[in-house]
């Protein structure tokens, strides 16, 4: 059943099981083990983000595809099913066909990048989706009649969604049954079921394939294996993934901006995430964005412990102040790539081997 | 002997051909014409030209060192837009400390701190050049994939440090008295530093041309990238070779910086990775490795930003896109393709 659920896909190593397990316990029980807004937001953040993260890992890891264009597919997903929601009304079809066109624009922008640029080189498809995102974020702020400009849009949920719904009266555990909890678990839910999938898909044959052609494309080609058309899907499937997790985290936020979808910050976020947590597996995105979230919502407090401890020396208190915390984690991925490509994740498993 | 001499023939190339391998240079003046028709009035159309002029030559500037590298060494350096960030903050850091001389009437006071600012620039950015060819790029010769990551980490982490090194904040610096004002011509003002702009790139297209065309150097970074084992193999070492063009490319991007700044007179911490949008569409346009498509690629985009954000500001910076896209479909390697003896 476990295997079948994880298609056959285990963590193959002890302590990565404990600490996967930690994270889905975690996650799982957010709203009863961290009571508390803030925790409950990076809860959800980690759930949006771990589907994003191995979304990005799909063409990065297994298909080795360099694109710097997944957050535009991310904000297409929001984007869409933010208008959705704010122009029909906040009921459950407006975020279901927002979702879903969301879904398939992402689909054909990617197909069309895809074959437009993914012929030639790999490097050429990583310049391409450069310029194309960054094009594509403008756009988006510059639209303002249509997406609110760098304000972005605010929007109502359905009901049962809202914080004011109560499902039940009294308190579980100490905490409130309210439409935001039930939100919370539908994100929850909805990114576990996104997470299954891809890891059914990167199993599959299909996996198996993209892996080959990512190792060696020319001779994939030879075997009989079309190069372009492998490549192509791996870039539409993961950009519909990303896609909707975009639509998650408008529907948990009730707000889409550039600043929370669009951004370059967050693409070299998603970046760091995929290479720290680990290439070529899923897992890797588990443990990469929970570990990045996490830093990035608690490591700054301690990073502005160390700048006040350190304060009497001039360099070294710049060094750690808080905001330069995305400096140590460069430092951290520049290192990452040259000696545990396959990331946390990777060297786990050959811990155990 | 009977006279059966095979005559040699020298074949005709046809007058179309010829003209296919001379239409990418064609491209500029004809945007600029089609410009002229959808602008109307010949004054405003010659300031945006000028302006479109003086932008395209700063990004070659910039364009060019990210465009030999790859063509040379087959590296892409995605962390090329920090050399152009530092640049620009040490020219600024520079100019604010000759203050006296900027804020002076006397021209050659005024000219010689921008001189001196360059070579500050070009000189640190060269040796920034050459630490990041050392630690960060020289383990991942040949991995396209472990590269574009590296760079992009190196990227990241010199964009922290400019924000240890100068502080959060944008500087801001007015251009030394010399470069302010404009020229009238006719009815259309022309921005003196435009001119200087304009003039200062294509000195350096030429003496680059020259340099690669003429001298045993660029002969051998010519041959070095059609086949740089060969070239190796005749007793060259290309990796002095590339790191030398590296530097050099490292400098440009540093000289590309300060210009720009002084352009816009504001300068970010994220300014390069902002330029390197540009950067990236003129390579691609010019296909990558070809100094000749690299530089006719930055005027095409730099005058169509011009006239784009005078006729519909809101597409200026989807009409290079656009631009892009159509080249693309007509060369899918861009407008001079560098082919590989491989």
């Amino acid at each position: 059943m476990l295997t079948r659920l994880l298609s056959g896909d285990m963590p193959r190593s002890g302590l990565l099981t404990v600490l996967l397990l930690g994270i889905l316990v975690s996650l799982a029980f957010a709203p009863f083990l961290f009571p508390g807004t803030k925790s409950l937001e990076t809860a959800a953040k980690i759930c949006i983000f771990i589907v994003l993260v191995a979304s990005y890992d799909l063409l990065l890891g297994y298909a080795g595809i360099v694109s710097f264009a997944h957050t535009m597919f991310f904000g297409i997903g929001a984007y869409g099913t933010a208008l959705a929601l704010s122009t029909t009304g906040p009921t459950y079809s407006s975020m279901i066909w927002g979702t879903a066109a969301g879904a398939i624009v992402a689909g054909i922008f990617a197909l069309a990048i895809g074959l437009f640029s993914l012929r030639v080189k790999a490097i050429f498809f990583a310049m391409v989706t450069l310029a194309v995102a960054s094009a594509f974020a403008v756009l988006m702020s510059q639209l303002s009649w249509l997406t609110g400009g760098e304000d972005g849009l605010n929007y109502g949920v359905p009901r049962e969604f809202k914080p004011a719904f109560k499902l039940i009266d009294e308190k579980i555990l100490d905490v409130r049954i309210n439409g935001k909890l039930l939100l919370y678990y539908f994100v929850f839910f909805a990114s576990a079921a996104l997470f299954l999938i891809m890891l059914r898909i990167v199993n599959s044959p299909f996996g198996r394939t993209l892996k080959a052609v990512r190792d060696n494309a020319f001779r994939a080609e030879a075997i009989g294996y079309k190069v372009v058309w492998y490549r192509t899907t791996a870039t539409v499937l993961s950009a519909v993934m990303a896609a909707l997790a975009g639509s998650l985290l408008a529907i948990w936020l009730r707000y889409t901006g550039p600043a929370t979808t669009l951004s370059m910050e967050i693409m070299i976020d998603i970046l760091l995430m995929v290479v720290i947590g680990g290439m070529g597996t899923l897992y890797g995105a588990v443990v990469g964005a929970t570990i990045f979230i996490l830093a990035q919502t608690y490591l700054q407090n301690l990073m502005g412990l160390a700048e006040t401890a350190t304060s009497s020396i001039p360099i070294v208190s710049t060094l750690v102040a808080p905001e330069r915390w995305l400096l140590w984690l460069g430092v951290l991925f520049i290192l990452s790539v040259y000696f545990f490509p396959s990331g946390i994740v990777g060297r786990l498993r050959e811990g155990r081997a | 002997m009977s006279e059966t001499l095979i005559k040699p023939r020298i074949e005709k190339i046809p007058l179309t051909d010829r003209l296919t391998q001379k239409l990418p240079i064609l491209l500029v003046p004809l945007l600029a014409t089609a410009g002229l028709v959808a602008i109307g009035s010949p004054s405003t159309w010659l300031t945006l030209t000028v302006a479109g002029l003086a932008m395209g030559m700063m990004i070659f500037i910039m364009a060019s060192g990210l465009t030999v590298v790859f063509g040379l060494m087959d590296v892409i350096n995605f962390g090329h837009g920090a050399f152009v960030t530092v640049g620009a903050f040490i020219g600024f850091s520079v100019l604010s400390w000759l203050a006296g001389w900027t804020a002076s009437p006397s021209v050659p006071l005024n000219l010689s701190a921008v001189v001196i600012a360059i070579l500050a620039a070009m000189l640190l950015t060269a040796l920034l050049g050459y630490a990041f060819e050392r630690v960060i790029i020289k383990p991942v010769y040949g991995q396209h994939l472990k590269q574009i990551l590296v760079t992009m980490g190196g990227l990241i982490v010199a964009q922290q440090m400019i924000h240890v090194v100068w502080g959060p904040d944008e500087m801001h610096l007015s251009r030394p008295e010399a470069l302010q004002g404009s020229f009238i011509l006719g009815e259309a003002a022309i921005e003196k530093y435009r001119l200087l702009a304009v003039g200062l790139g294509l000195a350096l297209f030429l003496s680059m041309r020259h340099v690669l065309k003429h001298t045993k150097i660029g002969l051998l970074v010519r041959a070095g990238v059609e086949n740089g084992e060969m070239v190796e193999a005749l007793g060259y070492r290309i990796s002095r070779l590339f790191l030398i063009v590296f530097m050099t490319g490292s400098a440009l991007a540093g000289l590309g910086g300060v210009m720009w700044g002084l352009y816009q007179e504001t300068i970010t911490a994220h300014m390069g990775a902002d330029i390197m949008v540009l950067v990236f569409i003129v390579v691609i346009i010019g296909g990558l490795g070809s100094i000749e498509g690299c530089f006719i690629g930055a005027l095409l985009v730099g005058l169509l930003a011009n006239y784009t954000a005078f006729l519909a500001p809101k597409v200026a910076l989807i009409s290079t896109i656009g631009l892009m896209v159509v080249i693309l479909m007509w060369r899918p390697q861009g407008l001079y393709p560098v082919v590989k003896a491989k």
